[in-house]
């Protein structure tokens, strides 16, 4: 009983007791709260990985009409203007900015893009031709980004929340499996060496007063002897004193 | 636990890894950016079929790790599988790496490593 399992090292005293059962509600409580936890992040992992599906479906879509618009670009200027675009970039026009959304107490950053003013590196770009078609091939891109961007803030919530979860479980399952048990077995150690404190002190004072109760027997019987021995010679010295004095016992009195 | 909002502040860039089409259209959607000089680090790069694997690894080290600017990282999916042990030991929340298709290499989400991470968390 007492010896199964690991129990905490402490003194089986009634303030220690009071502690381990303290900490044992300090611990169920934990347990609660951090299961729930566990389980609203788990929820919203799961709407997470769902919309992480959904958006790279999209994304898939999305990008094949980018390509396609990039397509008719090329084919409108007649020329191939990656070479001129990737030497003309030099800001940053599409960025993005961070938000924080808190999940219990989780917190997930968003990512949220906007567009850089007073930048524009391609105001020449098509200038010759197939200026029109730059121009929608470039708003094909940004929505482009924009999905992708979407999607890069559930893929950051999604890493994220999958080592959150990690450690919450992590911890659940140690109050569950180590700490709860453990000072459950300290508490009934602790009950049990009471208990056995507790029949000691009762066959102690049993064993006390069973002495004692003998040693008043005694007492008493010795007095009670001491007592009769008085009465005894007292009677023997009485009836010593009356002796029929006709000297026959035996014969009964008379009487009319 | 979650990332310090340190961690995450300043990033503000987008970063390619892809072929050139892809470069292209990116850049034309305005994520270029080329850091003031001396430097003159540019966020994205182009490759292609005479592109060694080991300029590739580079540049996704030094998106990933060195750079702290950087808080989305586009990768091609098939420039991705050439480098797919780096993408697959990549775990980190900053900056996040989303592969994306190209024009030649339609999206396969088989291959895709967040994607497969969600199928074996979800045992399938």
């Amino acid at each position: 009983m007492s010896g199964s399992g690991a129990r905490e090292a402490v003194f089986p005293t009634r303030q220690s007791l009071q502690l381990m059962k303290g900490k044992l509600k300090g611990a169920q409580t934990g347990h609660d709260l951090l299961k729930r936890k566990s389980e609203a992040l788990t929820k919203r992992f799961r709407e997470i990985t769902r919309r992480i599906d959904e958006a790279k479906r999209k994304m898939g879509r999305v990008m094949q009409i980018a390509a396609f618009s990039l397509a008719e670009v090329t084919y409108a200027v007649g020329g191939d203007i990656g070479y001129q675009i990737q030497e003309s970039a030099k800001q940053a026009r599409f960025r993005v900015r961070t938000k924080q959304e808190n999940v219990s107490g989780v917190f997930l950053p968003q990512f949220e893009s906007y567009q850089h003013e007073g930048v524009s590196d391609f105001a020449l770009t098509g200038l010759g031709k197939g200026g029109q078609q730059v121009q929608r091939c470039r708003e094909t891109y940004a929505r482009a980004v924009e999905t992708l961007v979407e999607l890069a803030s559930l893929q950051t919530a999604f890493v994220i929340l999958d080592e959150v979860i990690k450690v919450v479980n992590r911890r659940v399952n140690a109050i569950e499996h180590v700490i709860i048990p453990r000072t459950e077995n300290t508490i009934k150690y602790i009950n049990s060496e009471l208990d056995e404190l507790d029949r000691e002190e009762f066959y102690r004072l049993k064993k006390v007063s069973g002495k004692k109760q003998r040693d008043a027997a005694a007492e008493e019987l010795e007095r009670e002897e001491a007592k009769a021995d008085h009465v005894d010679v007292q009677a023997k010295a009485e009836e010593a004193e009356s002796q029929d004095v006709l000297g026959d016992k035996e014969n009964e009195d008379v009487i009319f | 636990m979650a990332a310090p909002a340190s961690a995450y502040k300043d990033r503000q860039f987008l970063a390619v890894i892809g072929d050139e089409d892809t470069v292209t259209g990116m850049l034309l959607a305005g994520v270029g950016h080329v850091s003031p000089p001396p430097d003159n680090q540019k966020n994205f790069l182009v490759v292609d079929a005479k592109t060694d694997n080991s300029t590739i690894e580079a540049a996704f080290e030094r998106f990933t790790q060195e750079r702290k600017d950087i808080a989305i990282l586009l990768i091609n999916q098939h420039i991705a599988e050439r480098i797919r042990h780096r993408v697959e030991t990549y775990t980190a929340a900053f900056p996040s790496l989303l592969e994306i298709p190209s024009k030649d290499h339609p999206y396969d989400p088989e291959k895709d490593s967040v994607l497969k991470r969600v199928r074996r968390l979800f045992g399938e």
